[in-house]
């Protein structure tokens, strides 16, 4: 910047947009998350469950039945409940589980982050596999490449994710033996690695317990690779989709006049201007992994978010349903706002 | 001789009716649709799946409720089983078959009630504009926010266990995209002459939305419907497999795979033929839907 | 016209379709020495197609075929992929409409200058930056340090299109391809920018092909001028013979532009005759 005047003067106003719309976005987010947690209110009191007999029992009597009435403010007008509700919310607390006598958000913290592991594996192999497909199938085009990429897709987009994991059990585990079974981790080596971010592959390395590094290793390797093979199908998808766009472009067509090598023209000129796109896919692809990993939890017997959601509904226990859903909502919200801001970072054109 | 002379009618250039013009260009995509070998498979598949539904009860070979507890557990073609039994030895090809009528009446009713939403939302949103439409549009993003099949469960928690609520309950989250790509529409039309010149004719807004928009937001809506037919299924049997779609002893396909869940490393069919059933239906619709969008829309081309 | 720079063939580039062969240039000749040779024609008549062939960047369906394109004597039909990346850019290079498009949007000027030399000469970093400048500056840009670190989105049309002249001249190229440079501009940047690349191209003794719709520009800035329609030439001649054209194609398109000199109280509508389309190529060798 030799011309500092006009450097100035360019930010100069470009700093006011950027702070309204940076207002606008965090207010669109406050009304989201708000309207996420009237949804789920919502839903609390439709429910034919009365919530105050889910809290003392049916054997209670009818004053224990009074006194939790009024101590739940369920004789308070609804939108009172409502502001209530989200308050309690706001103050992180969910309310407490029926099923594990718990507060939902003890509980959710302790199962998060086996998602959390399961579902960034899945999202990293997704990635490392899907955009290198993605970009080939897009070079070339209509070769076999093209076609395997398609054929994974549309066998991704139609495939049940939980039949699929059954068939994965069954091959890998029960007839070829090439991993371990449904869980974590295997039985004797439960509770040997001290907790530090929960994610037991990373805390088994951290804390250098290599043997139980592997069996979770091998434990995980399988709904990490059902899942990423979900996520691989609709990152290659939309990559070869961005992909054909650019190669189109006529900067491509510089990018050769000047004599460049078509891997530089690839990947230096084409690919660099999908980056941003990818991130917004990317993003996308890992927060429906979050969402995805509940059947695969389940198939796999993984203690996850997905599996307490889904056990706490069979249990009737709203609470930590309700508490889930908010959770994974919020984080939905929030990998959305995360890729926008990427989005404006990464892209020269957005400042 | 007649189908000839209805071909050159049909190719014509020059239509003479407004009639002929609309089955001409039927017939031309229809041409388009038959050239793209996958779709027609798609097309195909889903046929022969609802005509098995519907003549169900004449191809089937036993009752799919009955069960015979001595025949459980049977391989494929034991015991005049064509796919086997399941655990309480109920024939699982004629479950499969009643199963498609499930599969088949979960996704029409979704089919019909979410993009209808979707279609009321994202026009009247897009027409009237200003404060309708903001609210309207945060309302769309707020369910846009919320992971489906999670949304979906918590409705269905709420609502209780059963087809028709898990019907409501996908509705519920599958109608936004529409509301977007229906007002994405209107907002396109809403200002164009011809609108302008109905609107000097003395239409009101109702008769304009309802007469002149919704049928142009039509075709960009069947084809999303088509693409997500395959979704819908998904989940319709993911909440199936999880207990809260339709209830035992119903033959659903995504209950037969819970079932037969408990069996997979020992009887592996019991749970491998619905899930087949499922993978079949699915790829027809995603085969078909592609096709339909290449035949519709063809900026995204496929060699 | 002591040496011939680019010598082609009987060129021909088609494209095959679902619906069959499309024919886009149909056996073209020419030659181009250090001179300004133009190529007028109506959308459509191959002549973008034409530049894009010298240069082998056809992709698959389309197919260029040639009884000879030469370059110094060198086949390059026959040239590997290696060669032709060096003749690219090194020997030929091309200026296309709009800066727009053709500059890549998310990499800043300098990188994409500093790229293009280093395509050809292995040279260092800062050397490179400091050629680039240099090159601004040939182009009549004012603070080129300062452009260096600009995007192509805060450049201006006629900015970009002269970044764009120095980035293809960077490498010392003997020809350069101007496909419509000025189309996409401005009327009033349209002059400047010719001028900066006529200047350039003189004082490095380069070959133009200059390809534009627009007859009246070809005249004005090149040599030699060859008509093109429905991918065959249907005319050559000097530009200064311009006026003793003899093709009615050519009569036509100077008809059809309106003369501050000779007011005409209705302009000419271009007639086409079909024979045009299958009469010969005429051969613009020289």
């Amino acid at each position: 910047m030799t011309d500092v005047t006009n450097g100035e003067g360019r930010r100069g106003p470009s700093f006011a947009p950027w702070l309204i719309k940076t207002v606008a976005t965090l207010v669109t987010v406050a009304v989201t998350l708000l309207g996420l947690l009237f949804v789920t209110f919502m839903i609390g009191r439709v429910m034919p469950i009365d919530p105050v007999l889910a809290v003392i029992g049916e054997r209670a009597t009818q004053a224990q039945y009074d006194a939790t009435y009024l101590e739940l403010g369920l004789d308070k007008p609804l939108l009172v409940q409502f502001g209530i509700y989200v308050s309690d919310v706001l103050q992180g607390d969910l309310g407490k589980s029926i099923r594990t006598g718990q507060q939902v958000t003890t509980d959710i913290a302790r199962v998060f982050p086996a998602t959390l592991e399961l579902a960034t594996l899945g999202t990293l192999i997704g990635v490392a596999i899907g955009v290198p497909l993605g970009v080939l199938a897009a070079v070339k085009r209509g070769s076999w490449i093209d076609q395997v990429a398609r054929l994974v897709g549309l066998v991704g987009y139609s495939m049940p994710i939980f039949w699929l994991g059954l068939v994965g059990l069954l091959l890998f585990y029960g007839i070829l033996g090439w991993v371990a079974g449904p869980g974590r981790v295997g039985i004797f080596y439960q509770g040997i690695v001290e907790p530090i971010t929960g994610m037991l592959l990373v805390d088994a390395a951290l804390r250098g317990e290599w043997v139980v590094f592997r069996d979770a290793f091998s434990h995980i390797i399988l709904p990490a690779a059902l899942l990423g093979y979900y996520s691989l199908a609709y990152i290659s998808r939309m990559t070869r989709s961005f992909m054909l766009e650019q190669l189109n472009a006529e900067y491509v067509i510089t990018a050769r006049v000047k004599g460049l090598s078509e891997w530089q023209v690839i990947w230096g000129h084409a690919f660099r201007n999908i980056r941003i796109q990818l991130i917004t896919v990317i993003a996308l692809a890992y927060a429906n992994l979050l969402e995805g990993s509940v059947l695969t939890e389940i198939i796999f017997a993984w203690p996850g978010i997905g599996s307490y959601i889904t056990t706490s509904l069979l249990a009737n226990d709203m609470n930590s349903v309700l508490g889930g859903t908010i959770v994974i909502g919020s984080i939905f919200v929030g990998i959305n706002i995360l890729s926008d801001l990427l989005y404006r970072f990464f892209d020269p054109r957005a400042k | 001789m007649i189908t000839a002379n209805l071909r050159d009618w049909l190719l014509s250039d020059a239509p003479t009716s407004r009639r002929q013009a609309r089955f001409a260009s039927w017939y031309k995509g229809w041409l388009t649709l038959r050239s793209n070998t996958l779709a027609m498979v798609g097309l195909i598949v889903l046929a022969l799946i609802i005509l098995a539904a519907i003549f169900a009860p004449v191809l089937a070979t036993h009752d799919p409720y009955a069960q015979d507890l001595g025949q459980r557990l049977l391989g494929a073609g034991q015991g005049g089983h064509l796919l086997g039994t399941d655990s309480l030895g109920r024939d699982i090809y004629s479950r499969l078959l009643y199963g498609a009528r499930i599969s088949i009446y979960i996704v029409l009713l979704v089919a019909m009630v979410a993009p209808l939403v979707g279609l009321i939302v994202g026009t009247v949103s897009g027409y009237a504009g200003g404060w309708a439409d903001v609210v309207l549009m945060r309302i769309t993003d707020i369910f846009l926010a919320f992971p489906r099949l999670i949304l979906a469960l918590a409705f269905v928690a709420a609502l209780g266990a059963g087809i028709e609520n898990a019907v409501l309950a996908i509705s519920l989250t599958a109608w936004p995209p529409y509301a977007r790509i229906a007002r994405a529409e209107t907002l396109t039309i809403r200002n164009s002459d011809y609108i302008h010149a109905i609107r000097l004719q003395g239409a009101g807004p109702f008769r304009i939305v309802t007469r002149h928009i919704w049928p142009l937001c039509i075709s960009s809506l069947v084809i999303r419907v088509t693409l997500d037919m395959a979704g819908i299924i998904l989940t319709a049997a993911a909440l199936g497999f999880l207990g809260l779609g339709a209830q035992p002893p119903s033959p659903e396909w995504g209950a037969m795979i819970s079932e037969g869940r408990k069996y997979i490393l020992d009887y592996w069919w019991v749970a491998t033929f619905p899930g087949l059933a499922i993978f079949a239906i699915s790829l027809a619709f995603n085969l078909l839907g592609d096709g339909l969008r290449d035949m519709l829309d063809p900026k995204e081309d496929n060699a | 016209m002591s040496e011939t720079l680019l010598d082609v063939e009987n060129l021909r580039v088609s494209f095959t379709t679902r619906t069959g062969t499309f024919e886009a240039v149909r056996g073209i000749s020419f030659t181009l020495g250090r001179e300004r040779l133009g190529i007028v024609g109506e959308s459509g008549s191959g002549k973008s197609m034409t530049g894009r062939a010298i240069l082998r960047l056809i992709r698959p369906p389309g197919r260029v075929e040639a009884d000879r394109i030469t370059m110094h004597g060198e086949d390059v039909l026959a040239a590997t992929e290696t060669r032709m990346r060096q003749l690219r850019g090194g020997r030929v290079s091309m200026i296309m409409q709009d800066p727009k498009f053709s500059l890549n949007p998310v990499m800043t000027v300098g990188q994409q200058l500093v790229e293009s030399l280093r395509a050809h000469e292995k040279l260092a970093r800062s050397e490179c930056r400091k050629r680039a400048i240099a090159m601004l500056d040939e182009v009549a840009i004012r603070d080129p340090e300062r452009v260096m670190g600009l995007y192509p989105h805060e450049v201006s049309g006629g900015m970009g299109q002269r970044i764009m002249i120095a980035m293809m001249l960077l490498p010392g190229p003997e020809i350069l391809i101007a496909d419509e440079p000025t189309s996409a501009l401005d009327v009033s940047v349209q002059l400047q920018v010719l001028d900066i690349m006529d200047q350039l191209v003189k004082t490095r003794g380069m070959g133009l092909i200059f390809i534009s719709h627009d007859l009246n520009l070809v005249a004005k800035f090149c040599d030699r001028i060859a008509v093109m329609y429905a991918g065959r030439i249907v005319e050559c001649c000097k530009a200064s013979e311009l006026h003793k054209a003899q093709h009615p194609y050519t009569l036509g398109l100077l008809n059809a532009v309106p003369d501050l000199e000779h007011p005409r109280p209705r302009l000419e509508v271009l007639q086409r005759d079909p024979a045009w389309r299958d009469a010969l190529s005429v051969s613009a060798r020289t």
